[in-house]
């Protein structure tokens, strides 16, 4: 009953605080609001006993959004959490979508005839994750990992101010390179 | 707690989401749409392990959408810092020039 009571009042909240995000007029409350949102998720995955996926959910995603909050200062030029706002365009078609594809999910998950539980869980969930990925599941980690330093490489290349072809030229051949002072590599 | 209730749960987080990273046009409040999004698909993989079959290969599934939004804020961040340095502006319609 505990347990029950307990889902109902998570999942108000991840929901209510998930539109709180696009409600609340300012984007470092919207940033809290998310926040919260994914604390219920991650509580509701350590209740149904996703240990150490709900604990990592909820600390990745409040240092994400911690993380967020300081871009929003920073490209927004002002106090959001002070400076009321409004920038959308098309809500009420979005809203159609949004509320279409809720009915079609909420169908979907209600009438289809879902299978009985096939086997039954480790006694301890976290150490059998640790052998699945030392493990056989080893090939899904090693493809991961070049997949976030990708990422980290290509995060870098997109925010270079000036790269190679600024100086070069883009053919690469422009002698002397374009530098705002002279020195430096290549001069 | 049911498998029903917990998709419906993961279903409204969705849309939810869904409804924000398509009527947002600052691109970070885009970002928080789509995060909302796979927070609603981490909240259904993470029922559907434990309902219809609690081996370990479906925490594996979870920690891989983990890693997507991982991928998927940086490369955002990546990208609002470079349209705010070349535009100036961080909203999505000042980068249509792809559109059509």
């Amino acid at each position: 009953m505990l347990i029950v009571v307990s889902f109902w009042v998570l999942a108000v909240v991840s929901v209510a605080s998930g539109i709180a995000v696009f409600v609340v007029d300012s984007m470092a409350r919207a940033t809290y609001a998310l926040a919260v949102s994914f604390i219920a998720v991650g509580i509701m995955l350590v209740m149904v006993g996703l240990e150490y996926i709900g604990i990592i959910t909820i600390l990745m995603m409040v240092m994400e959004m911690a993380i967020m909050a300081v871009y929003m200062v920073m490209f927004m030029g002002m106090n959001p959490a002070l400076m009321p706002m409004d920038m959308t365009h098309g809500k009420r078609w979005s809203a159609v979508l949004a509320v279409g594809t809720f009915v079609l999910l909420a169908a979907g998950a209600l009438l289809i005839p879902w299978p009985a539980r096939v086997g039954a869980p480790a006694v301890d969930l976290t150490a059998s994750l640790g052998e699945a990925i030392m493990g056989p599941k080893m090939l899904a980690m090693l493809t991961i990992s070049p997949v976030l330093f990708a990422t980290i490489i290509a995060g870098l290349v997109i925010v270079n101010p000036r790269g190679r072809y600024d100086r070069w030229g883009d053919d690469l051949k422009r002698r002397p390179p374009n530098d705002p002072m002279r020195g430096g590599l290549g001069q | 707690m049911t498998l029903q209730a917990v998709l419906l749960v993961a279903a409204a987080l969705f849309c939810v989401g869904l409804y924000g990273a398509l009527s947002q046009q600052v691109i970070v409040m885009v970002m928080m749409g789509l995060e909302l999004m796979l927070n609603g698909v981490i909240l259904a993989a993470g029922a559907f392990w434990w309902f219809l079959a609690p081996a370990p290969d479906g925490q594996v599934l979870l920690l891989i959408v983990i890693a997507a939004m991982t991928v998927e804020m940086a490369r955002g961040f990546a990208v609002a810092t470079l349209l705010h340095r070349s535009r100036g502006s961080d909203m999505t319609d000042s980068a249509t020039d792809l559109s059509g």
